[in-house]
């Protein structure tokens, strides 16, 4: 594509003046616009922002469901030179409140149906935020009527913030239990889209899928790498989103050929999206990232979709995607190991170091740790948290995934679990995951997450949720003897918990917090 | 507690009461195995040889509280009764 846009709104600019008529953004059977009229629905906005005072530097929030306002939002609040926080549009607005508080926003584009509630829960706040209420949002509607219910603001430039200005905050959840606020520059999006771009060789022609929520980062690549190619995307809401044989319509419908979500969403598209009922011959690319993809249900997925190319993708929200790993296809029957993470992103750098942060040998396990332009600069308003997550080395910067890996003869990353996903146990080291690994070999077990509790007399307990296919009880016995076929006896769960499905958070992820607290 | 009832049937009460609550009592048969299922983990045996020394009025040596004497209710019983009748 050339000479790249410094800011992450520059791709919209150059869309919008080389195909100006082509269609941005999709909401199914609803609405679209043009990449000419989402550039100029967000200049309207951005001249709103800028006449209300919002500048680089400054925060705005959004409220707003998932839409061609959101989308429109988003890029009128860069085109300000602010970095916009979206939030959870299904979360309460307890919680919703506190982000917005906690980054100090500038300005609120909240749809309506949402302002009472977090007008209450935001309270007494020391600078009043500037609120645009959408009547509505849809079609991009919504924000046109409230943008039309002032006289129109003068029309002013866009903001060159410069690369290493905020474009977003994206809050995810802390261990303390109160969400933190990731911080990404221009140069950390910009770098990501144009790596994107560039490996999976996007086209023109392509139509993503949007099935992550905006506040979630696997939105950046939806939203941005097809805006840097002049593509579409295709809006998948919260409801749509999680409906798995309309799921497999609308990819049909609405040729899709870049998808990607997180594996969970793909696993009920493979046990109940009737997949066989519709042609993808545009399909041509599957992405996954978010979690670990249990090889059964990717098999059964390839199966049914043979023919798209399918990519491993790996990175926590500090780093966006660091690591990347192609699916050699067909899987084996006999497979049950994960695929692996694969190989550090060309644009980045990885180092993989044991407990005194020296580098280990090739073959041995340590923490995954990478540099380069994708990083987070930090933890919104959290210096100390901000400097544990980093490590200084060869005067750079690397983040701590926190996760351990193991480099393979081959080069390419396998990923052992979360650093805190380890537990020791009389002693013995236990990788919670690898507990689950086993128990999703079990047939008639659907879903399994293991976590670890104190004990006060043993130390720890390990305990396994689990959802069967049937719904049928599992014996407590029988899943032990299972266990041991497999795992050494410290490593068999101490309890089984059944569950008709496992709690999800709002990204779709097994929510692990959820099954920690006493039930 | 019936005095006629049978060792296997105390242990297998026991055993279901303190480390299987919830099981199915039909699931737990006098060769399923304990130990290296890890129904019996070490602070369960420890409490299982508290139970055998109490209930049957024997003595269990540390080097018996193992797989081999402990896996199964059989070998457990068997261990009850070659005590007993010592």
């Amino acid at each position: 594509m050339g000479d790249a846009p410094a800011a992450l709104h520059g791709y919209l600019a150059r869309s919008a003046e080389r195909r100006p008529d082509h269609v941005a953004v999709v909401e199914p059977g609803l609405a679209s616009i043009t990449y000419r009229e989402l550039d100029r629905l967000s200049d309207r906005l951005r001249d709103r922002l800028v006449a209300l005072g919002v500048g680089p530097g400054q925060r705005v929030g959004l409220w707003i469901p998932k839409t061609i306002d959101s989308v429109a939002a988003i890029l009128g609040v860069l085109k300000a030179g602010a970095a916009y926080v979206p939030v959870d549009p299904t979360a309460p607005a307890l919680r919703n409140a506190y982000i917005l508080r906690d980054c100090a926003v500038s300005a609120l584009l909240v749809e309506v149906r949402f302002e009472s509630a977090l007008r209450q829960e935001l309270g007494p706040y020391s600078a009043e935020p500037a609120w645009i209420v959408l009547p509505e949002s849809g079609g991009g509607r919504g924000l046109a009527a409230a943008l039309e219910q002032e006289t129109p603001a003068p029309p002013t430039p866009t903001a060159d913030p410069g690369p290493d200005a905020l474009a977003y905050v994206l809050y995810t959840s802390g261990s303390t239990g109160r969400p933190k606020g990731v911080m990404l520059t221009h140069r950390a999006a910009t770098a990501f889209v144009e790596w994107s771009a560039e490996t999976f060789d996007v086209r023109v022609d392509d139509r993503f899928s949007s099935h992550a929520p905006f506040h979630f980062d696997l939105s950046i690549f939806d939203l941005y790498v097809p805006q840097y190619a002049g593509a579409s995307v295709v809006l998948l809401g919260e409801e749509r989103g999680r409906e798995p044989a309309g799921l497999a319509a609308l990819i049909a419908n609405e040729r899709i050929s870049i998808w990607y979500s997180a594996p969970s969403i793909l696993t009920m598209l493979a046990q109940h999206g009737r997949l066989g009922s519709h042609e993808y011959e545009r399909l041509r690319m599957v992405l996954f990232a978010g979690e670990v993809f249990p090889v059964a249900h990717l098999r059964l997925l390839a199966t049914q979709l043979p023919h798209p190319r399918y990519f491993n993708l790996y990175g926590p929200t500090e780093t966006n995607v660091c690591t990347h790993h192609e699916v050699p296809l067909p899987i084996p029957d006999e497979r049950v190991e994960p695929f692996p993470i694969g190989r550090v992103c060309s644009n980045l750098r990885g180092v993989v170091v044991d407990s005194t942060d020296a580098p280990v040998k090739q073959g041995e396990e340590g923490e995954l740790c990478v540099a380069g332009p994708n990083l987070m600069t930090g933890y919104w308003n959290l210096p100390e948290q901000t400097l544990r997550a980093f490590l200084e080395r060869d005067n750079e910067r690397y983040y701590r995934t926190g996760d351990v890996v193991v480099e393979e003869p081959d080069g390419t990353l396998r990923f052992l679990g979360r650093r805190d996903r380890m537990v020791k146990k009389r002693g013995y080291r236990v990788e919670l995951g690898e507990i689950e690994a086993c128990l999703y070999r079990h047939p008639e077990i659907l879903e399994a997450a293991v976590v670890a509790l104190p004990d006060p007399a043993a130390g720890v307990r390990i305990e396994a949720h689990l959802a069967t296919r049937s719904g049928q009880k599992l014996s407590l016995i029988a899943t032990k003897r299972f266990c041991s076929e497999h795992l050494p006896v410290y490593m068999i769960p101490d309890a089984v918990k059944l569950h008709e499905a496992l709690p999800k958070t709002s990204t779709d992820k097994v929510d692990y917090q959820k099954l920690r607290e006493p039930s | 507690m019936s005095l006629t009832r049978s060792t296997e049937e105390t242990l297998k009460q026991f055993i279901l009461k303190e480390f299987l609550p919830g099981e199915d009592p039909n699931e737990l048969e006098e060769t399923t195995p304990l130990v290296s299922t890890g129904i019996l983990d070490s602070l369960a045996t420890l409490k299982l040889v508290t139970f055998l020394e109490d209930e049957f009025g024997i003595s269990v040596a540390p080097h018996e509280a193992d797989e081999e004497h402990l896996n199964t209710i059989t070998s457990i019983a068997n261990l009850v009764h070659s005590k007993r009748g010592r």
